[in-house]
């Protein structure tokens, strides 16, 4: 019996709020800074008036003045006209891992003895955070059977990035400088080819067989074709449409064979935890997007972290410093000659580290393989639901490969039947207390893309909740289209009228400098 | 504790027994098992992960994680004077309030209909930072300074089509590593040589190593080592007169005082975000901006993601989309620039809120205040025998040369250490040209008594 409640007379707020530079009163103060004593002023005096001439500041600083009340006021009027995974059912973001928050972590980061800390330190003062920091590591390394992390990449791209930058050090080390193309797969995430390309690999891209799953005669082909220019492969298992590649030990056997390393990106892995690992898969290094599968907050999109792992071999390579324990002290060890060197300043995002430790030590191993189990379960109960809305179809329907943690949805018989595709659903929902889903990353390789990931915390009802609510939806499609097609009628704000202008250096505006020299105060609302 | 047993966790509501079986059930499956059936056995992973006992309350978790953290000794604790890059401001409360409200702190990469608040505060947080550095364009946050400096690099050389890039040697050894990482595969970077007796940019040097090759000329502004570029405008001209650019590195803090990089003819701003609101957080307070010319001969070379605004549909409303979002890897894969993803967009925000609360005032003084305190500090600190300052103009950071004190940079700070001062950071290996000498910051949160507790401690343990 279904428990599931439909937020029919849902509103998101709407303040209708001005720019903060609308709401700015001339000499108002938002915060003081603190006083200089007397003493320092009677013996320096002005120092930034002494300055020469052509240094100083002459252009009026026209940021906003605002008192404090107001500013606070502006800011949560507008957190609140945005839908954050722990106040909505946000199992929407399909390969994102939209897991609740633990407001404990939150409090953890803000404690003196972690946000207060310097990262040039004595290492004496900051055995704490780097006990953290290389216990994480232990628990990574047992997760994925890796031999040793670094948590320098600031998110999953740069996770990739690090692994192109190893890649070329490898095979440089080896004065195997032929090394220069990448074989990756077009249900991986874009960084996958990207970030590898900006390393300066060509990218060879692999489409899925019949089954929508990695196609391994084509990587033959590829591999073939290729030779001994294969640095190695950059792929996801399972991929964003939730199927588990089971050949994916016969894919890096091949791309072994060659002289190629394989590099697993794990941003799916919660389905996996305790389950399959890179270690057995045959793989070379691979990377967590910590900020998914290890429950701390996406930030709006960072800070984050793509823990990145390797095997023994490679280990020379990483960024430095690696942290270090010699049984009684924990170190950063920058003597590491062979290092590519750094990929971001310092240890990389500590806050995530902390708040990912903390996540995990409450599950334990035991605790892990519930989060997999139960996300796995979710996933396989919201599609059968799904798939009985009239309209609503999968990738690779009827391949009779059971799905793990996610599916790709096509809303294409919908469309067919309707004109109404998935867009103008994602922003119909919208008005039932649903946050925006994820479509599919560019291109859409399935049409009218719809990606879910109900990860271990949502609950019966949730799942509940989002199937009627598209089940309403996809009704209304067919009955009254012009209510979907005209959505969002309840969110915070409208559609652009005009979209076609951000793509205009005329017309765009990135800044509130820029929107009045390009369109003056005709859309000003405070005047 | 490791005993097998059903435990419901707080975090999995279908952790309970009864409703995971009835999931179940309704898929006609009797465990997990025919989900996973899809692995081969060959690759399922037959241990057990070999991990610590879950400490499963909260109240304990938080006993434990707080216990781990006290070994810590922290910047409220102790005086500090490091600098360097990540920095001791104040925070105010009203920046902890919305950095830490779980609307934006758990959102993701929403649409602006579902997510219009998040779009409309990094507009905002970029319109500020516009006004700061004197550009109409700029930038979702990147991962760090550093991360931005590679940016730039790179997308100077695919705006002019040139492969060198000449920077400063005084730019902070970290960022350069990161910068050399990024710009390996097909870009020259080529180091500028510093001025050690004026404290300024060597324009000789510039003026032998910058040809037609060269894409963007890069220095920061103050340097790394504090000092204020004086001669900001000259760099300006002599890159442009080859068809360079030039992108200046700054911190943040110091454009209440200090010119702005558009102001002086720079075609980019940069810096790190972290000065502005955000907690040190041992190094992961950071986020980086790049500003720059409002012409798509640049903007169209951002990797980022960049948030514009436009009327919608409905009279008197604003609304936001991604400009130019093809240029992306979202968009593009590997034909778009570089690559994007996930970076520091909560850092950002957290920069806006900031910055509205100091205002054009709030950054005045806090410049102004920073410098009164250093040159202070300086003075005092000249007055002890065996130390030397090394003089320019400075921002936030100075150089303290210790040649004559009898100590080595490592081992005064040890000392200080055992008085609950953290000295500044050894530049001895980085900038051995420099002697035994470190960078020393100073911020609003150190009060004279402070800087006078430092000076009457290198007065005793020499």
């Amino acid at each position: 019996m279904s428990k599931a409640y439909i937020r029919k007379n849902f509103h998101e707020a709407r303040w209708d709020e001005p720019m903060i530079y609308e709401l700015s009163t001339r000499k108002t103060r938002g915060i003081l800074v603190p006083e200089v004593e007397d003493e320092i002023i009677a013996e320096v005096g002005d120092v930034a008036s002494y300055l020469p001439e052509n240094v100083k500041r002459k252009t009026p600083l026209l940021l906003p003045e605002v008192d404090q009340k107001h500013v606070l006021a502006h800011y949560i009027h507008l957190t609140q006209e945005t839908m954050g995974a722990n106040v909505s059912n946000d199992l929407s973001e399909g390969t994102c891992t939209m897991k609740y928050n633990p407001r404990l972590n939150e409090a953890l980061s803000l404690n003196n003895n972690f946000a207060e800390l310097h990262p040039s330190q004595d290492i004496e003062t900051v055995q704490g955070i780097l006990e953290i920091f290389y216990k994480f590591e232990d628990i990574m390394k047992e997760i994925s059977g890796m031999d040793k992390f670094s948590f320098q990449p600031g998110g999953g791209n740069q996770a990739v990035y690090c692994a192109a930058s190893v890649m070329r050090a490898y095979h440089e080390s080896r004065n195997d400088t032929k090394r220069d193309t990448i074989i990756t797969t077009i249900f991986s995430h874009p960084c996958d080819a990207a970030a590898p390309a900006t390393a300066g690999y060509k990218v060879i891209t692999l489409y899925p067989d019949e089954k929508g799953v990695p196609d391994y005669e084509a990587l033959k082909v590829a591999v073939e074709n290729i030779g001994d220019h294969l640095a190695g492969i950059f792929m996801t298992n399972p991929e964003d449409i939730g199927i588990y590649n089971s050949n994916v030990d016969r894919f890096s056997e091949l791309v072994h064979s060659v002289g190629g390393l394989c590099y697993y990106d794990q941003a799916n892995a919660n389905a996996f935890l305790g389950v399959v690992r890179a270690r057995e898969a045959g793989f070379d290094m691979c990377h967590f997007n910590v900020h998914k599968t290890f429950g701390t907050p996406h930030g709006g999109e960072g800070p984050a972290c793509g823990a990145f792992g390797c095997r023994e071999f490679l280990n020379k390579f990483l960024p430095k410093p690696t942290v270090e324990f010699d049984g009684k002290k924990y170190y950063l060890d920058f003597d590491r000659p062979e290092s590519i060197g750094k990929v971001r300043a310092y240890f990389g995002s500590s806050g995530v580290i902390l708040r990912a430790y903390s996540w995990t030590m409450m599950h334990g191993a035991e605790g892990l393989k519930e989060v997999a189990a139960v996300s796995v379960i979710n996933n396989n109960y919201l599609e059968k639901l799904l798939l009985s809305i009239k309209g609503c179809g999968e990738a690779y329907l009827g391949n009779g490969i059971t799905r793990q943690e996610q599916c790709r949805y096509s809303w294409e018989e919908l469309f067919q039947d309707t004109g109404v595709g998935t867009d103008d659903i994602n922003k119909r929902i919208n008005d039932y207390g649903i946050p925006w889903y994820w479509a599919s990353h560019h291109p859409w390789v399935i049409p009218q893309p719809m990606t879910l990931e109900p990860c271990e915390t949502y609950s019966k009802c949730d799942l509940e909740e989002y199937f009627e609510t598209l089940k309403i939806v996809a009704e209304e499609a067919y009955t009254n289209p012009e209510i979907v097609l005209s959505a969002p009628h309840r969110s915070a704000s409208h559609d652009i009228a005009n979209p076609e202008d951000l793509n205009d250096p005329a017309k765009w505006a990135l800044t509130w400098r820029a929107f009045l020299k390009k369109h003056g105060d005709q859309y000003v609302k405070v005047k | 504790m490791t005993k097998k047993r059903n435990i419901v966790y707080p975090y999995i509501p279908n952790s309970v027994p009864e409703i995971k079986r009835e999931m179940l059930d309704e898929l006609g499956m009797d465990s997990v098992e025919d989900i996973y059936k899809e692995i081969p056995d060959r690759l399922r992973f037959k241990g057990k992960m070999n991990l610590p006992a879950p400490i499963l309350s909260e109240a304990r978790l938080q006993r434990h994680v707080e216990k781990v953290l006290s070994k810590n000794n922290n910047c409220k604790g102790y005086i500090s004077f490091l600098g360097g890059g990540t920095w001791n401001h104040y925070v105010p409360a009203v920046c902890d309030t919305i950095g830490g409200r779980d609307e934006i702190l758990t959102s993701y990469v929403g649409e602006a209909f579902s997510d219009h608040g998040k779009f409309q505060i990094l507009f905002e947080s970029s319109s500020m930072l516009g006004d700061l550095t004197g550009f109409d364009a700029c930038n979702t946050p990147t991962y760090d300074w550093a991360n931005a400096i590679a940016i730039v690099s790179r997308m100077a050389s695919r705006t002019t089509g040139r492969k060198e890039i000449l920077v400063s040697e005084v730019t902070g050894p970290e960022r350069k590593l990161v910068n050399q990482n990024y710009c390996k595969p097909d870009i020259n970077v080529v180091e500028i040589k510093f001025d050690y007796e004026n404290m300024c940019l060597d324009l000789d040097d510039l003026r032998s190593k910058i040809s037609d090759k060269t894409a963007c000329v890069y220095f920061e502004n103050p340097s790394y080592l504090g000092f204020i570029e004086t001669q900001a405008e000259e760099i300006v001209k002599i890159a442009h007169e080859k068809g360079a650019l030039v992108a200046v590195g700054v911190d943040p803090t110091s454009l209440g005082v200090l010119e702005a990089p558009g102001d002086y003819g720079a075609d980019y701003a940069l810096g790190e975000l972290q000065p502005l609101g955000i907690h040190m957080s041992y190094g992961g307070g950071l986020g980086g901006f790049i500003a720059c010319r409002d012409e798509a001969k640049f903007v169209a070379e951002y990797p980022s993601l960049l948030f514009g605004v436009l009327p919608t549909t409905r009279k008197g409303e604003y609304g936001f989309g991604q400009v130019a979002f093809e240029r992306t890897s979202y968009g593009s894969r590997e034909k778009g620039k570089d690559f994007i993803g996930t970076c520091s967009a909560l850092h950002g925000m957290v920069a806006a809120v900031y910055l509205a609360l100091m205002g054009p005032q709030g950054m005045i003084d806090l410049g102004s205040g920073i410098m009164q305190r250093v040159d202070y500090a300086k003075k005092e600190l000249a007055k002890i025998s065996g130390i030397k300052i090394y003089e320019g103009f400075n921002f936030k950071e100075f150089v303290v040369n210790f040649d004559d004190y009898g100590l080595l940079v490592n081992e005064i700070n040890n000392k200080l250490l055992q008085r609950s001062i953290f000295g500044g950071i050894d530049l001895s290996e980085d900038f051995s040209v420099l002697g035994n000498s470190a960078l020393y910051a100073i911020t609003e949160m150190l009060t004279k008594e402070d800087i006078d507790e430092l000076v009457n401690a290198l007065k005793e343990i020499q």
